[in-house]
């Protein structure tokens, strides 16, 4: 289809300082979708940041099976605003998703993926979708809303099974970035729980259940002491062969008895 | 008597409610060369009958491959099985980019069935004319779908279709119970005696073989490896034939 502007030359009539250049040529902003137009002049600007939080999510892949924990705060700002959001899901039997970040993004990712599974559900052909298929999938849809400056604003942990019974535990990010390992966090996570994990890896194996579930009580322990957009309540959930669940919640052992030797407590 | 009345729309319906369009699509499939799929446990096998090799040219393909887990063998229009096979091929490798895996085959046949539903459904396109034979495998084990013109989508434990078919057919429900353990070699010996069933010219069998299975990526085997599989398996088949030679000087060449 012809277009009746030509394109401009770039270097006259250029976007103010701070602005983009509009490449859809000739067709003008109001034909386009909302989505693919950049930030306009009356206040529509694509907001990145984020509104409702959920803070940190942890998860730990262990012989047999993965583990995903986060606690049940949504934050609004610094305020504790809805203290019991299980930010664990189970996606299908074989799939656990594990969301922080904007939570009104994971809402609205949580139920493109739903809608998926139905799909799924109803083919009826005994396939469902595996964790690293879904890891993938994000990380296109992710990063293709970032490359259109319209970003999802979440940090998720993919964990789950495939056919085989082997595990796969993946972090996938706002901006499309993916990688998988034996151990992901997200948030605070990254920064405390992750160094803690991996001090704590056997060289030769890959660790026990009860491991796996002792790193997780003390990574969220840690979490709720030195994160303050934390709460000692926390959701977890498990995904073997042979079970796939959120449970909880739990809550962290919180000792504060220390407090009374602080000077000027 | 009322069928030349209803035939000329793919959207008209006769008084019995049938769509001849869709019927003389079928039709076409008959156009073109015999072609069998068969499966077991952990292989499935197509074998296609090559037309009558002519020195000027070179043979077309009958045996396409898709994925490495997926390979249709065609019967009727070439033409239109080209753009089955570019669709089925686009699917494959966007399915790959988004979900880092292969497309479970019933997945796929199902979306291939829906597109050509739409074809007998509108005023401004006509039915494709060839028949596929699908073979893959993926997590649910081994696969033989066939594809008609009508858009029907059949799971098979194995299949003949094209020209004079009914006796590759036949030689296939003698033996269907054992091939779920056949080895692999015994699946593709049973494929090329079912083939000789429908060969009925005094011409040299020539014919294509691809095979897909558990870590076994879909593999169109080469003339040396076709020839040595033909050897071996018609030792067994009466080389004294009292079949009639027929050749049809009808058969269009739009089909192999």
């Amino acid at each position: 289809m012809m277009n009746n502007a030509f394109a401009q030359p770039m270097w006259l009539n250029g976007p103010a300082p701070g602005q983009f250049y509009n490449f859809m040529g000739g067709n003008t902003q109001a034909e386009l979708p909302r989505e693919l137009t950049t930030a306009g002049p009356f206040g529509t600007k694509h907001s990145t940041a984020a509104i409702t939080t959920g803070s940190s999510v942890v998860g730990i892949r262990y012989a047999g099976g993965v583990l995903v924990a986060a606690d049940t705060l949504v934050s609004y700002g610094s305020l504790a605003r809805y203290q019991n959001i299980d930010r664990v899901f189970k996606i299908n039997d074989k799939i656990l998703l594990g969301g922080s970040g904007d939570f009104a993004d994971i809402q609205s990712i949580k139920r493109s993926i739903d809608q998926k599974m139905i799909e799924d559900q109803c083919c009826n052909d005994g396939v469902v979708m595996k964790p690293k298929s879904l890891a993938s999938w994000l990380t296109r849809v992710l990063y293709n809303r970032r490359s259109r400056m319209n970003p999802l604003y979440i940090d998720v942990v993919v964990a789950g099974v495939d056919e085989a019974g082997v595990p796969f535990l993946g972090n996938v990010d706002l901006r499309g970035r993916a990688y998988d390992d034996y151990v992901v966090a997200t948030g605070f996570g990254r920064h405390l729980a992750l160094p803690l994990v991996r001090e704590r890896k056997p060289k030769d194996r890959d660790f026990t259940f009860e491991e796996a579930s002792n790193l997780i009580r003390e990574c969220m322990k840690v979490l709720y002491y030195r994160d303050t957009r934390s709460i000692p309540q926390y959701t977890v959930g498990i995904c073997s062969a042979s079970d796939c669940s959120v449970k909880g919640p739990f809550k962290v052992e919180e000792n504060w008895t220390f407090a009374e030797t602080v000077e000027g407590y | 008597m009322f069928r030349n009345q209803y035939d000329s729309d793919v959207t008209l319906w006769s008084p019995q409610g049938r769509l001849f369009q869709v019927e003389y699509a079928m039709e076409a499939v008959n156009q073109g060369t015999v072609t069998v799929g068969l499966k077991s446990e952990d292989f499935a096998v197509l074998v296609g009958l090559h037309r009558p090799y002519t020195e000027m040219g070179v043979l077309q393909p009958k045996i396409l491959s898709i994925d490495s887990h997926v390979g249709i063998s065609l019967s009727g229009l070439s033409s239109d099985a080209r753009q089955l096979a570019s669709y089925l091929r686009t699917e494959c490798t966007a399915f790959r980019h988004s979900y880092d895996t292969t497309y479970p085959v019933s997945k796929l046949v199902k979306t291939l069935g829906n597109k050509m539903q739409a074809n007998t459904q509108r005023y401004d396109r006509r039915p494709y004319g060839v028949g596929l034979l699908l073979a893959g495998y993926d997590e649910v084990g081994s696969h033989i779908w066939q594809i008609m013109p009508s858009a029907n989508v059949f799971n098979c434990k194995a299949m003949a279709i094209g020209s004079r078919a009914q006796s590759a057919r036949t030689y296939l429900d003698r033996f269907k119970a054992t091939f779920p353990f056949c080895s692999k070699d015994e699946l593709i010996c049973h494929g090329i005696q079912s083939i000789h069933q429908s060969h009925f010219t005094t011409d040299e069998m020539r014919v294509s073989i691809g095979v897909v299975g558990k870590e076994h990526p879909f593999k169109i085997l080469t003339n040396e490896e076709v020839e040595s599989y033909q050897r071996f398996c018609l030792f067994a088949v009466n080389p004294d034939s009292s079949q009639d030679t027929e050749i049809d000087e009808n058969q269009s060449n739009q089909s192999i």
